[in-house]
């Protein structure tokens, strides 16, 4: 049994022992063991030129990943919060997602990082900034729900020959268990999963927005609604053959996330499904997301930004009356 | 250049990195053009603490020190959530500070931002209650620890994007220049965020536009668990002004009086001439980096050896010493503030919770634009009051002057 931390922690470990070209740089990796630990032990077991303590210096440590991977390398670049993304967003939009574009090198790296609310970390240790990156062509975005996804991906990513922002959902760290197979495998890039099957309505989300839906889909099967769950797993490339092969059986859509309802992830996924799916569709695309505000502080508040299977299960109700 | 301090003595025998031989040379070159503490007109020290001035910074540094032990105490039961960190053993540098800051004058922090506040006189119940996450708190419950602000009264509070703020100080700095009013701003972050490509550009934009703003690092010897020695080539960190051309010079951070008579002169430069001033300021954090750190990084002994220059004990004999308190008489000081402490946490228990609405209030200033009401159906949007709590900060003609 791997906690959703533990099976990251286990797929780099595992990686670096196969893979010499692999690497970890970031802040408090080493000593410290990650800001949430999720490094811990590496220090010892791979020493200090491969586990880089780097100073506070995000546009640095990612800009040295990136370089280093031109040379050959497989580094992974931690963030201690993923909101500190924007410091480093330079080197990521412009260098890591075009060097292919603009002279053939390819940059694999990996930038990973704990996102998303739920821990009352406030405005700027909360966010979910997987829309920032989604309309950048030449990343990729993976975002893991599940310790076994966590792992698979995290194999997936490293081996990846682009550049894989992997985010992780903090909330999901340490409350998550599961057997997660021994070993190497991965999970593909870019494949979306089915979590839960059904019949009536689709709900396509990500991330800890997964547990919160199957949660709401089994409160409202005993009401006789039977409800899909399809975790995208990728949030870039998009798998848009699952998005539309569920809505196409269920005929009902319902989107879930995290990040705010304006310009977010769910946009793209209702025009992929308005686009190639509007004459299956028996109702109207509906999203359950944050209103456009910050991530509140206080609990209370936090509580009635995030969506939550109370929420999604009155929107699954609502759709299914339609 | 002051003399320099025990504390200053125990930082220069940590192994110092070798830099390559021409990088040293140039920094060697550079100091001589820029003497560490330039001489002169501006360089008179604060003037000495009195009586009342010297008990009521006494028990303004308790403050601090009482509410983040409670702060404390009470994350570990579970009513404060999130991520605190604490300023226990930095004390006397915002206090030392504060107490030079005219009323106009303006700062800005990092995330370690508690003592900020307190040091600038706000009251400390809002600020318990933010922690706390209630209506009542400074930032009404939506930004918790890292986010105190006190905007009338110049606390453009904490920021939790380690640097991201040190080039708000320079814009700040340029518009006192605009309004040509004789107040400054004064920056700090810690000696982990001066590895930020933000601290580079700020601090060369502001000596070379001349600008009215003292940049403190507060050297506290670790930026997480990381020493100073294991992130920075340069670990006499206010060289880095050299490289700026800024007046740049260290202090002790453990000893009030020390930083006072410092940023004295750092203050009637930024005022007077409009010259910038990078003070590292030599201090210690007791506490782990946050209420997750076990400290493992650092030796037992350390912290206790640094626990023994304590800011707060040094001038409590400073006021034994000058006769201006007995014993007893600090004993009922620190008696007063555990009562204004508890209060402050009573205060936050009986306040409310922060409604829904608030959560859609401060985004904008208005918000028609968005026509949330035609697509969100959430009563409390409906609740919501139109942003228009827009703070007044001090206008030029205010400004002059005031203090």
């Amino acid at each position: 049994m791997l906690t959703y931390l533990e099976a990251i922690r286990q797929a780099m470990e595992e990686e670096m022992v196969r893979d010499p070209r692999v690497f970890i740089l970031g802040e408090d990796v080493g000593n410290y063991g990650g800001a949430f630990r999720v490094t811990q032990g590496f220090l010892e077991k791979f020493g200090p030129e491969r586990i880089i303590d780097t100073p506070i210096s995000e546009t640095g440590l990612i800009g040295a990943a990136i370089g280093a991977s031109l040379f050959g390398m497989r580094p992974i670049a931690e963030l201690q919060f993923i909101d500190f993304i924007g410091c480093g967003f330079n080197q990521i939009v412009n260098y890591a997602a075009k060097s292919r574009y603009r002279w053939g090198g390819g940059v694999p790296i990996v930038i990973r990082g704990p996102a998303g609310a739920g821990v009352h970390g406030g405005p700027f240790h909360s966010q979910s900034p997987e829309s920032y990156f989604m309309n950048v062509p030449g990343l990729k975005i993976v975002v893991p729900a599940t310790p076994t996804d966590a792992k698979g991906l995290m194999l997936a990513a490293i081996r990846d020959p682009d550049p894989v922002i992997f985010l992780e959902h903090k909330f999901l760290y340490r409350r998550l268990k599961e057997e997660v197979p021994a070993g190497d495998f991965t999970t593909p890039i870019g494949e979306a999963r089915v979590a839960r099957a059904g019949e009536d309505i689709s709900i396509i989300t990500y991330g800890a927005m997964v547990h919160a839906s199957i949660e709401a889909a089994d409160l409202v099967s005993a009401e006789g609604v039977s409800v899909e769950v399809l975790d995208l797993r990728t949030l870039l490339p998009m798998d848009r053959r699952r998005i539309l092969e569920t809505v196409k059986k269920t005929g009902r859509a319902l989107i879930v996330h995290e990040a705010t309802k304006t310009g977010g992830p769910g946009g793209e996924i209702a025009a992929i499904i308005g686009e190639h799916a509007f004459e299956h569709l028996d109702a109207p695309i509906v999203r359950v997301a944050p209103p456009d505000t910050p991530v509140p502080y206080s609990p209370p508040l936090e509580e009635h930004f995030l969506p939550n299977a109370a929420k999604i299960a009155d929107a699954i109700r609502a759709l299914a009356e339609y | 250049m002051p003399k320099k301090s025990a504390a200053l003595k125990s930082r220069a025998s940590a192994p110092a990195k070798s830099a390559p031989p021409a990088a040293k040379a140039s920094t060697a070159a550079r100091s001589e053009v820029v003497k560490p503490l330039a001489p002169g007109k501006t360089s008179k020290g604060a003037p000495p603490l009195d009586r009342a001035e010297a008990r009521r910074l006494y028990r303004q540094m308790l403050l601090i020190r009482r509410f983040e032990e409670r702060a404390q105490q009470i994350y570990v039961e579970g009513k404060i959530g999130g991520f605190l960190h604490l300023y226990i053993g930095q004390e006397a540098i915002a206090c030392g500070i504060m107490s030079l800051l005219h009323k106009d004058d303006y700062f800005i922090g990092a995330y370690r931002d508690h003592g900020y506040s307190l040091a600038r006189g706000a009251d400390p119940k809002p600020l318990m209650a933010e922690l706390m996450g209630r209506a009542t708190g400074i930032s009404r419950g939506k930004g918790g620890s890292m986010h105190f602000y006190d905007i009338p009264n110049g606390n453009f509070g904490g920021d939790g994007i380690v640097g991201g703020h040190i080039v708000v100080a320079a814009g700040m700095g340029y518009a006192i220049r605009l309004r040509g009013s004789e107040q400054c701003v004064v920056c700090f972050f810690g000696d982990g965020a001066i590895n930020e490509g933000a601290f580079h550009e700020a601090l060369n934009v502001s000596s070379l536009w001349d600008l009215p703003v003292v940049f403190v690092v507060e050297n506290n010897m670790y930026g997480m668990g990381t020493s100073v020695e294991r992130a920075s080539a340069v670990t006499a960190l206010h060289e880095r002004g050299a490289a700026y051309n800024m007046v740049h010079l260290p202090c002790d951070g453990m000893d009030i009086v020390k930083v006072r008579d410092t940023f004295a002169d750092a203050f009637a430069r930024a005022r007077k001439e409009k010259k910038p001033t990078f003070v590292e300021v030599i201090t210690y954090r007791y506490r782990g980096h946050s209420m997750s750190d076990p400290g493992k990084y650092r030796s037992k002994e350390e912290v206790e050896k640094w626990q023994e220059k304590d800011p707060i004990a040094r001038l409590g004999m400073f006021l034994l010493d000058h006769k201006f308190a007995t014993g007893k008489e600090l004993e009922a000081i620190d008696k007063d503030v555990m009562v204004e402490v508890d209060d402050c946490i009573k205060f936050s228990e009986e306040s409310p919770w922060p409604p829904a609405e608030y959560m859609y209030e401060d985004i904008y200033v208005k918000t028609p634009t968005l026509n949330w009401r035609a697509v969100e159906k959430d009563p409390a949007w409906e609740r919501s009051l139109p942003d228009d709590r827009v703070p007044v900060i001090y206008p030029p003609h205010v400004s002059q002057g005031v203090k």
